[in-house]
């Protein structure tokens, strides 16, 4: 059975938001319909994002890290925006595991918000329905698009490449070795919603110096020594001792 | 949570009209068995249940409300086998057809005896009707409960008191308005009433109590350390990613100052169950219809506080997502 | 279960594809432009482009939200008769009209005084045609942001090695083991930046950022080194003390590449003291330096001209030449410079420990030496000699605005570039390389008039308006050593500014100092806003009438595609296009988007028809140019030359028969040249047809060691890249400052400084890199301003233009004061609270938001978020104008009165670079009972005529857009 889910890599995504707008411009004119804007040129303007990027702040000066953090609809493999669902419009499918909504069968009651702990789903307030990351699941069907195309618009846009996709239930594929290999994790693992998409953490390089490497044979300054220190007939040893 | 006003209106009118329709049960199932006197079944049940229904429909219109999209709401019919809304959609439905049918028995007198013990307690059709809809009735109470007691990372709401609390306040309320109800037009029952008015007021303060003592003592078992997978005692969030709200800000937090949402928890200790329980008394001892009117309407508003804080308690995980703009 | 709302089921409509080039910002990524029903479905990263390699930014993704946004202007206007400047009332007029009274008015000036006609250009892409017409014009007075952006990034490096980043060259980040970013503002080069930053950790790189700040690249740095704002000169310095000090430097690289071995006279009392010791070889004209230096050669330890086979020189020490005058070897000077630079004194002055300041030494030295590289590349070199292989040191750079920015950012970056020299990186693997048309000879040829002579009526001005002085006898000044430009540029008080200092143009104008102008045209520059210091100030002087009543800057026009702060200011306003409406050249003559590899330039060619009755500037340009009948836009016979711009770009020669034009792809008749060759009719197709971008990839052995690589001059030469094959040898000490300096000592024959500006030239022109507190800081109160005050520019948000982006804004609708928490709890300040900024210049109210993110003594914001009242055709509520604010109104334009002057230009002494990150403030917090809004707050911007509606609700789905709001 296909999972597919997208891994982000927090130790490159230098929080540019790039996957937040290609996100929107893509569905908005997409099978997800417009994606509402409100208040566009005034006070408070807000709309509807399936995608976005956060900022946070751990440690403390000058020990801080800063970290962005994208976020979107993790498409749990255990969804519980799905089962609360009165219509069945929110659902997961079988082919390749996207919790998608239904938006014609979408009340818009809004329970399958209260229902998931990541906070990834948002109203449109003008068509009254729920919406969520589709991952693109109207791009990478399309036989249209190139099939290097095939993915979802944030992954396609991304400078980094923070963002990885593809099949974490096919132990060989990429996105399951980097998981695998790279300390993948998932989000509010207490809540037993095994999400599908997964996390990188930070990881550091270093350099370790060693005390030797600092005095090498080779130090260019001992060219810059200059010609013999004494005269030849200055005295010797050999001008007072015999052995 | 943000506490949504047409939920709060759903849940306290339909549980006010449940709580009335099982005292309407309870009163006919003492008549049967002869513990009380019978009553008029048009001026009684007939009336009664008429109130109950406008307490019924009442509560549906409030929930269109919460609807984006009312027209499609027959769909929400459709998911019984997993979801808790989609139980309570057919069951409220199913109430106001049972409460309906025994309206209308009663208030045409279309009832038949179908047997009599030899002790003279008498088993009518209008009962039968009204025992299965006491049963849908308690459903009805756990499907709405458990619309909030299934949402396990609420950990406010996840717990067996939301159901317990919620059928309890709902019949207390019921009974409270039983009273009066009684008082105008059955005034014999009207004692009867106001005692087990008072008795589920108090078990309710006690279970309300306990989810209060309960909700105090939680330990979040979300964290930044959880949201975010990083392992640092201090974590800030400095963005949330958009300035100008979005659902994430609106539905999920209350809003509210400190201080309101701490009065209201007292607001609603004392309009739910102290002042009712007083008033009721006064009421029962002056046998006045209006003070007893005035008991419920007082303890009616107190749920609303009871519902307002029992949302705006609710700490949702994706807050930890959305503290700072 | 049976899904009613088919999510695979493609909207309908006709769908087409066109590739264009983005300018969202100044990245120039290449990209694929989907439309359906001729409206905007998709704009991506185009796959086959060597910048972006299929990527897009997140503005480049809001692309959408511009071309369809309320704030466009459709219309000319121009000011209502009777209102004042600044209060935005116009009326629509015909482009006949608007062309008819710029052309009596330009004609005129042309014929008298043509400098009264200033032309000044934001981040315009278009430098070459805009820089063109000034010079055709005549007018010297022209310039292009540079000056307020990163001319001392440019300067400061192409002064020592010839090359600079960003366009001109950058860190390689695909071979590099260590990489230190310094400073560097989050929108330059941003998108291929990010690119080579994710696969340079992924490939086990160590990144090292040096920042006041952590946000945006730093954020995923492997170490973070807090500094001080403008203290990285005293850093680099350090360590290049702890590097000689250990001999952690590249010494072959030195003695072969740079001037480091070469003997500078050091008797104070020879004519030649300070300048290089000189054999008698004859000297190559031109602007390349001669090979006329001397060695004092270790094996016959005696003097030999510099670079003879076989010889190899002391780097260090003292000789005695055989005149007797004394000589040092340049790294000699270098290391008795950075002798009391040692990293104790670092660190009292950067805040960072002298064990970080070491260890950083250290990894950098390290890492050159025992991680090189050796490509199996052979190459030959200019004096020869054959080479089997490339090698390189694998220790990248990058730094941006956070050390131009500062008034010492000149000496600093001189610093920079001399630390990356001595490490050996520069042109080779895992180093800094050059991208061409670089490198350049040191400094470029390119140069100015020298007099007031070269400004003649109805003559094009002789020389270009921006060059690359080589020696005080270069500086544009009068018989009285006064500056010819409006804004001074290449006069005593910025010798060196190669960009002109077009954030001192309006208040000189205003002043009229050095002398009163008429007409000031504008470019997409926000002057009246973001893109000013001193900004309410300014606003003033723009609207300011002398005693006759009349405007002390008479004629003010202003082409922008928005409903900008400055268009308010206009008296005449040119609604430009969008960047998807036009054609438009990425030019090999201006900044071309070239890479490590070979030459890159670019086009846009329109993807959607143009909005109401906009017009590109550039068509502007062409069509003043042949109503002035300006030589380059006229046929012999006086008839018009180009149809229209696209007609301009195909035909256009820098010299008849020159084979150079704006596109350096597809030349010669059927498109088979590049580079270098006659007018191809079908450029513009061809272009097209290639994703609208010319790649040429060098030979791998022309693509490194180009300063000196024999091959690659030779093909630069050939291609006219350069004029000489010569090598461009580092400037390790830079005779260059030194002839200034001497000049203002009185030792130099030829211009000289005025008496005032003697001491600062002498301090600041010296020849090796030296550290100096910001100017500001010598002549603030320190105590009372204890805290410097920067900004960064989000990479969501490209300066001022993307508040009417309904999208972008929905990111950064406001900004905040970043402090960090102690800094601001000791001021007071609660996290969220407003709060007061103040400077020496002026005040601002904000909000603060803590952060541990920040070094203490530092606070910041994002810039340009904050509004004028109703600008960017915002509603009068708008966040941005309501809780958002400018650090600008904290800057002066100008420094207090000292020594220098009354009026010096708050900008870097050798340069012009504008300061904007020197400014000191104090903080306290706003009172209670203030307004809980930003400070100061301007009048209401109306709307303009032809601006668009702003509705409650915004609904954008491709297709039905127009439809559904017409």
């Amino acid at each position: 059975m296909t999972q597919l889910a997208l891994i982000i890599d927090l130790n490159v995504c230098v929080g540019c938001h790039a996957c937040v707008t290609s996100c929107k411009e893509w569905n908005t004119s997409g099978s997800a319909g417009f994606m509402t804007d409100e208040n566009p040129y005034s006070k408070d303007p807000t709309g509807t994002f399936f995608n976005r990027v956060q900022t946070y702040e751990i440690g403390e000066f000058p020990a801080t890290e800063t970290l962005h953090f994208p976020k979107s609809c993790l498409h749990c493999e255990d969804p519980p925006c799905v089962p609360v669902c009165p219509t069945g419009a929110s659902y997961k499918r079988k082919e390749d595991g996207i919790v998608l909504v239904d938006y014609d069968k979408c009340i818009g009651c809004r329970y399958c918000s209260w229902a998931c702990p990541y906070g990834v789903r948002e109203i449109d307030e003008t068509q009254k329905v729920m919406k969520k990351c589709t991952l693109c699941v109207d791009r990478i069907y399309d036989e249209e698009l190139p099939e290097s195309e095939r993915k979802p618009a944030c992954v396609l846009a991304c400078p980094t490449s923070a963002r990885l996709f593809g099949d974490v239930h096919d132990s060989e594929s990429d996105v399951s070795v980097t998981i695998r290999e790279e300390g993948g994790y998932q989000l509010m693992p207490e809540w037993g919603t095994k999400p599908a998409n997964h996390y990188l953490p930070r990881r550091k390089t270093r350099m370790n110096i060693h005390e030797d490497e600092l005095q090498r044979a080779d130090n260019p300054l001992k060219k810059e020594e200059r010609g013999p220190s004494a005269p030849v007939d200055a005295p010797t040893l050999d001008d007072s001792t015999s052995w | 949570m943000h506490p949504a006003f047409s939920v709060i209106f759903l849940t306290t009118l339909i549980g006010a009209g449940q709580g009335l329709f099982l005292a309407l049960i309870t009163g006919q199932s003492y008549a049967a068995v002869q513990l009380l006197p019978s009553q008029d079944s048009t001026q009684f049940y007939g009336n009664g249940a008429a109130i109950v229904m406008l307490f019924l429909i009442g509560g549906l219109i409030a929930s269109f409300f919460h609807l984006g999209r009312p027209e499609r709401a027959w769909r929400a019919a459709s998911q019984w086998r997993t979801s808790w809304l989609s139980r309570e959609v057919i069951v409220l439905p199913a109430l106001m057809f049972l409460v309906f049918v025994y309206g209308v028995m009663h208030y045409f007198e279309w009832d038949t005896v179908l047997f009599t013990t030899k002790e003279g307690a008498k088993l009518q059709v209008t009962l039968v009707v009204g025992i299965i809809g006491a049963l849908a009735t308690f459903l009805l109470f756990l499907c709405t409960g458990m619309i909030y007691g299934c949402l396990k990372f609420l950990q406010e709401w996840h717990s067996p008191l939301t159901v317990i609390n919620y059928t309890l306040l709902g019949t207390a309320s019921g009974f409270v308005l039983a009273t009066a109800f009684a008082n105008h037009n059955a005034p014999e029952l009207m004692r009867f009433f106001g005692i087990w008015a008072t008795i589920i007021t108090i078990a309710a303060f006690i279970t309300r109590s306990a989810s209060l003592i309960r909700n105090s003592r939680i330990k979040a078992k979300s964290t930044m350390q959880t949201a975010l997978g990083v392992r640092h005692n201090k974590i800030q969030q400095k963005a949330m990613g958009f300035m100008g709200g979005s659902v994430n800000t609106r539905d999920f937090f209350h809003h509210a100052s400190a201080i309101l949402f701490k009065s209201m928890k007292w607001v609603f200790i004392v309009l739910v169950f102290i002042v009712p329980v007083i008033v009721i008394w006064y009421g029962i001892t002056e046998a006045n219809t209006t003070v007893l009117l005035t008991a419920f309407v007082i303890q009616y508003i107190g749920l609303i506080a009871e519902r307002w804080f029992f949302f705006a308690q609710a700490n949702h995980p994706q807050n930890l997502y959305y503290q700072t703009i | 279960m049976t899904v009613v709302h088919d999510p695979l089921q493609a909207p309908e409509g006709r769908i087409e594809t066109k590739n264009t080039t983005c300018y969202m910002c100044a990245c120039r990524c290449g990209i694929r432009v989907t439309l359906r029903d001729g409206e905007v479905r998709y704009i991506q990263g185009n796959p086959d482009h060597p910048l972006n390699k299929g990527i897009i930014c997140a503005k480049g993704a809001s692309g959408i939200m511009k071309q369809y946004s309320p704030a466009r202007l459709t219309k000319p206007l121009r000011r209502k008769e009777g209102s004042e400047r600044g209060d935005a009332e116009f009326e629509e007029i015909s482009w006949d009209e608007a062309f008819s009274i710029m052309e009596e008015r330009l004609a005129h000036l042309r014929a008298t005084d043509p400098k009264k006609f200033a032309l000044f250009t934001g981040r315009d892409q278009m430098q070459a045609l805009t820089g063109m017409f000034a010079k055709q014009y005549g007018t010297p007075n022209y310039a292009a942001h540079g000056g307020f952006c990163s001319v001392n990034m440019a300067a400061g490096m192409i002064y020592t090695m010839g090359g600079s980043f960003w366009e001109f060259g950058g860190p390689d980040l695909e071979r590099a083991k260590l990489f230190v970013m310094i400073g560097t503002a989050e929108d330059h080069h941003s998108n291929p930046m990010k690119m080579e930053l994710s696969k340079f950790k992924r490939n086990g790189g160590r990144f090292i950022s040096v920042n006041p700040v952590r946000t945006g690249y730093s954020a995923i740095a492997d170490e973070w080194v807090p500094i001080k704002p403008g203290t990285d000169g005293a850093l680099f310095l350090a360590i290049i003390h702890e590097l000689i000090r250990t001999g952690l430097y590249d010494r072959d690289f030195l003695v072969q590449y740079t001037n480091s071995a070469e003997l500078v006279s050091t008797d104070e009392d020879s004519d030649d003291f300070g300048l290089f010791a000189r054999t008698d070889i004859p000297q190559d004209p031109d602007c390349f330096d001669p090979q006329d230096r001397v060695w004092w050669d270790r094996n016959s330890d005696k003097a030999v001209h510099a670079r003879t086979k076989d010889a190899d020189p002391f780097l260090l020490g003292e000789f005695t030449l055989a005149d007797g005058r004394e000589a040092k070897p340049s790294f000699q000077l270098l290391k008795d410079r950075v002798e009391d630079y040692t990293p104790e004194w670092a660190s009292e002055v950067t805040g960072i420990p002298v064990e970080t300041i070491k260890r950083l030494a250290h990894e950098m030295g390290i890492t050159a030496r025992d991680e090189k590289i050796e490509l199996p590349i052979a190459w030959t070199d200019v004096w020869g000699k054959d080479h089997d292989t490339v090698t390189g040191n694998p220790v990248a750079f990058h730094a941006m605005r956070g050390l131009a920015a500062h008034s010492n950012g000149f000496q600093t970056i001189r610093a920079l570039t001399i630390l990356m020299t001595i490490l050996g990186t520069i042109d080779r693997p895992g180093g800094f390389r050059h991208k061409a048309p670089f490198p350049r000879p040191i400094p470029p040829c390119a140069k100015t008039p020298k007099s007031p002579d070269d400004v003649k009526p109805n003559t094009p001005l002789n020389g270009m308006p921006l060059g690359w002085p080589a020696t005080p006898d270069d500086l544009f000044v009068d018989e009285n050593n006064q500056p010819v430009r409006l804004d001074k540029a290449f006069s005593w008080e910025f010798p060196l500014a190669a960009h002109g200092l077009m954030q001192n143009a309006i208040t000189n104008a205003w002043r009229q100092d050095p002398y009163p102008i008429d007409t000031l045209m504008i470019f997409m520059a926000n002057m009246a806003w973001n893109s000013t210091m001193n900004t309410a100030n300014v606003r003033d002087m723009l609207n300011d009438k002398d005693e006759n009543g009349e405007y002390k800057i008479p004629y003010l026009i202003v082409c922008d595609a928005f409903q900008s702060e400055m268009v308010a200011y206009a008296d005449l306003v040119l609604p430009d296009t969008t960047y998807l409406e036009r054609h438009d050249t990425i030019s090999m003559l201006d900044r071309p988007i070239s890479e490590y590899d070979g030459p890159v330039d670019s086009v846009r060619i329109p993807v959607v028809p143009p909005t109401g009755e906009t017009k590109p500037f550039q068509e502007v340009l062409i069509e003043l140019g042949s109503r002035l009948n300006l030589p380059a836009f006229t046929n012999k016979d006086g008839s018009r030359k180009y149809r229209d711009y696209p007609d301009f770009i195909v035909n256009f020669e820098t010299e008849p028969g020159s084979g150079i034009g704006f596109l350096a792809g597809w030349r010669g008749k059927g498109g088979e040249k590049f580079m270098k060759g006659e007018p191809n009719p079908n450029q513009w197709e061809m272009y097209e047809k290639n994703n609208c971008v010319f790649h040429y990839e060098m030979p791998k052995s022309y693509q490194y060691m180009r300063n000196w690589n024999r091959g690659y001059l030779n093909w630069a030469q050939e291609h006219r890249l350069l004029r000489y094959a010569e090598p461009i040898n580092i400037h390790i000490y830079s005779e260059i400052l030194m002839n200034f300096r001497l000049a203002a000592q009185g030792k130099r024959e030829g211009k000289q400084p005025p008496e005032h500006l003697r001491k600062r030239v002498e301090t600041y022109f010296d020849p090796l890199p030296f550290y100096f507190e910001p100017l500001e800081n010598h002549l603030t109160d320190k105590h009372k301003y204890p805290l410097n005050a920067v900004t960064q520019r989000p990479m969501a948000m490209y300066h001022s233009w993307d508040s009417q982006n309904a999208w972008l804004r929905q990111i950064h609708t406001y900004n905040f004061m970043y402090v960090h928490p102690k800094t601001a709890s000791a001021a007071g300040i609660k996290d969220g609270g407003w709060m007061w900024a103040e400077s020496m210049h002026g005040k601002v109210r904000c909000l603060c938001r803590y952060s541990e993110s920040v070094e203490p003594g530092t606070v910041w914001t994002w810039n340009a978020i904050g509004k004028s009242k109703g600008a960017w055709r915002l509603d009068k509520d708008a966040n941005e104008s309501e809780k958002g604010f400018l650090l600008n109104h904290l800057i002066s334009e100008e420094l207090p009165a000292h020594e220098a002057g009354e009026h010096v230009s708050n900008s870097d002494p050798n340069t012009g670079q504008a300061a904007w990150y020197d400014v000191r403030v104090r903080i306290y917090p706003a009172a209670e009972d203030e307004d809980k809004t930003s400070y100061p707050q301007f009048d209401e911007m109306p709307a303009l005529p032809g601006t668009g509606k702003t509705g409650k609700v915004l609904k954008y789905f491709a297709g039905m857009f127009k439809k559904k709001a017409g």
